[in-house]
């Protein structure tokens, strides 16, 4: 093994030798994120758009790095050296995505572009073969629009029906609307697991354990999830669990789709071509096993080996860690938006990842965005790909900020003093 | 334009605040919507056109200070002049917004507008100051809806 390797495995000693927050050191950190030293427009760089798009840790920048120096083939394919090493840690990687999220065996972790594409090769594989002219599928009036388009292409294509579940005033799911919605015709659910533009939790378990006394499958989007929350696919029982790299600290470009294999067995696959077959003539290709029935081509290698150190540095911090200091910056942030006079907080769940979502008087979101930037605070501004949860509160738009635990106290502090400072621009 | 705080200046923040020509337009013969997808802009533009010459406007919609500013100075700069000369404005607007013009260097008719000459240093605005422009073009060409996601 090379040496940052041993570095990355030292790192749970250094880091997380037990779950106490006194291990959590933030300054330590914050030192392994190159990007956080910037600056932008003269002040130091305040990332708050982490809902959108992590930042990486070194450790995940040499991972990739040495990979590309000294590991880089082909998979699957070649007898020669690189092309096995290359091959083992893809398929390392592949296990580490497993213990992640707690699921039973390798074969049931799929390789995929990120959260859309996993939900499209559910929708393709089984909701094209399983779903027909009547049946109904259940998603919520808080999905991102990744967890909607498909389906209603899959509804407009079979003549089948798309239900909503609604939502309350605070952004929460209401459960007896949900439990009425099923009947003989629910063919599947498709939820997502935390609300990337209010931040809502949603109770999974409950919602998972209702749709399996009916029969039906679920699937979970966990692409604002799996960063922020610990998440057993086994315990929480879902048949389909899709998440991003790019939002956990990876790469771009992989993600990774769980389902139970008995599912997957009975799909059909997403794409032909290279690696997905056992044997192919003119007359008849014979699909190979999961998982690679699904993983048509060459995938993005480089990029699966970095979400496996990803994963690593994640677990290291400690996912308990993570979200009691996400939770505690939200707290601070959310108290302190409540006492701006104009600033409405949009999503105010019980159960709430570390998003703060807002509308200040009648300033569009997207003045304060680029008057926040001035102050290098990055934060999104828009409709979040959720028009939907726009529509449902009345606003075009909202100004967002995300939290990750390498955000600091003064960072939520400098947040609130743009938002000040964007009022009086406009007063 | 170093720091773009200064693209929020009062002339944009007052015509933010009280947009002139906002609303409907009784009698007007062309209409058009423009929809930037990106921040979810929105409006709506009526305009009377007789003769060539414009002799109504108005806008309503939802939108961000840059772009209602716009719109609004949009409207009291084309009231009364001709199509051909408003698409001169339109040309030369999208040009100094997306810095292909420089208004200190080079002729133009746009007026008071260059004051959104800094949108040009704020790439991820550019469209929010272009869409009444773009949407009056597509009033013009009696194309009903336009975006932003459309050419330039
Ligand atoms: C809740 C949710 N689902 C799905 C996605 C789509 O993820 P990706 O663009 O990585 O495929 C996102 C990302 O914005 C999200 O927040």
């Amino acid at each position: 093994m090379n040496a940052h390797i041993k570095n990355q495995a030292a790192f749970p000693e250094t880091l997380a030798t037990t779950d106490t927050s006194s291990t959590f050191n933030l300054a330590r950190l914050r030192a392994d994120f190159p990007i956080l030293q910037r600056s932008i427009n003269g002040k130091p760089l305040v990332y708050l758009d982490n809902a959108a798009s992590s930042q990486m840790p070194q450790q995940v920048i040499n991972r990739l790095v040495h990979y590309q120096a000294h590991e880089h083939a082909n998979i699957h394919r070649g007898v020669h050296t690189l092309s096995q090493a290359a091959t083992t840690e893809y398929e390392n990687a592949r296990i580490k995505a497993m213990h992640f999220i707690g699921a039973q065996e390798a074969r049931e972790i799929i390789f995929v572009r990120g959260a859309t594409e996993g939900i499209n090769l559910i929708m393709h594989g089984y909701g094209r073969r399983f779903i027909g002219e009547g049946d109904e599928v259940i998603i919520s009036a808080m999905e991102h629009h990744s967890n909607i388009v498909p389906w209603q292409m899959l509804c407009e294509e079979k003549k089948a029906k798309l239900r909503v579940i609604p939502m309350n005033d605070v952004g929460e799911l209401l459960l007896d609307e949900y439990a009425k919605l099923f009947n003989a015709r629910t063919k599947f659910v498709a939820l997502t697991h935390v609300s990337n533009a209010l931040g809502t939790i949603n109770p999974v378990h409950e919602m998972i354990a209702t749709a399996h006394q009916q029969g039906v499958p679920v699937l979970l989007d966990g692409a604002q999830a799996a960063p922020h929350i610990a998440v057993n696919v086994q315990a929480l029982d879902c048949d389909f669990y899709v998440f991003s790299s790019h939002k956990m600290c990876g790469p771009t470009g992989v993600g990774i789709l769980y389902g139970k294999a008995a599912l997957l067995e009975k799909m059909q696959p997403y794409q032909g071509g290279g690696d997905m077959i056992l044997n192919v003539t003119f007359e008849c290709t014979t699909y190979n096993d999961i998982p690679h029935k699904f993983e048509a081509g060459t995938p993005a290698i480089a990029a699966g080996i970095g979400l496996g150190a990803a994963i690593d540095y994640i677990t290291a911090v400690g996912l308990d860690n993570i979200a009691a200091h996400e939770h505690a910056l939200l707290e601070h942030a959310t108290h302190a938006a409540r006492n701006i006079q104009g600033l409405n907080i949009i999503g105010t769940a019980q159960h709430k990842a570390a998003v703060l979502s807002f509308t200040l008087d009648d300033i569009h979101p997207h003045d304060i965005g680029t008057l926040l930037d001035q102050d290098g605070i990055a934060v999104r501004a828009g409709h979040h790909c959720a028009q939907p949860v726009m529509q449902r509160f009345g606003i075009p738009a909202t100004a967002r900020a995300s939290f990750a635990f390498y955000n600091t106290f003064e960072e939520v502090d400098a947040l609130i003093a743009g938002i000040h400072a964007v009022k009086k621009v406009f007063s | 334009m170093n720091d773009p705080r200064a693209l929020y200046q009062e002339v944009i923040l007052d015509h933010n605040k009280k947009p002139r020509n906002f609303g409907v337009l009784e009698n007007a013969n062309r209409h058009a919507e423009g929809h930037n997808p990106v921040c979810g802009d929105h409006i709506t533009l009526h305009v009377k056109i007789d003769d060539e010459y414009i002799t109504g406007i108005s806008f309503e919609g939802q939108s961000c200070a840059i772009c209602k500013a716009s719109a609004s100075m949009m409207t009291g700069q084309i009231k009364g002049k001709t199509v051909a000369e408003a698409e001169t404005l339109i040309q030369e607007f999208r040009d100094m917004a997306t810095g292909k013009l420089n208004v200190n260097a080079q002729p133009h008719h746009l007026g008071r507008l260059t004051v959104f000459a800094g949108v040009s240093e704020l790439p991820s605005r550019i469209k929010c100051a272009i869409l009444p422009w773009h949407t009056l073009h597509a009033a013009f060409k009696k194309m009903n809806s336009t975006s932003t996601e459309k050419d330039f």
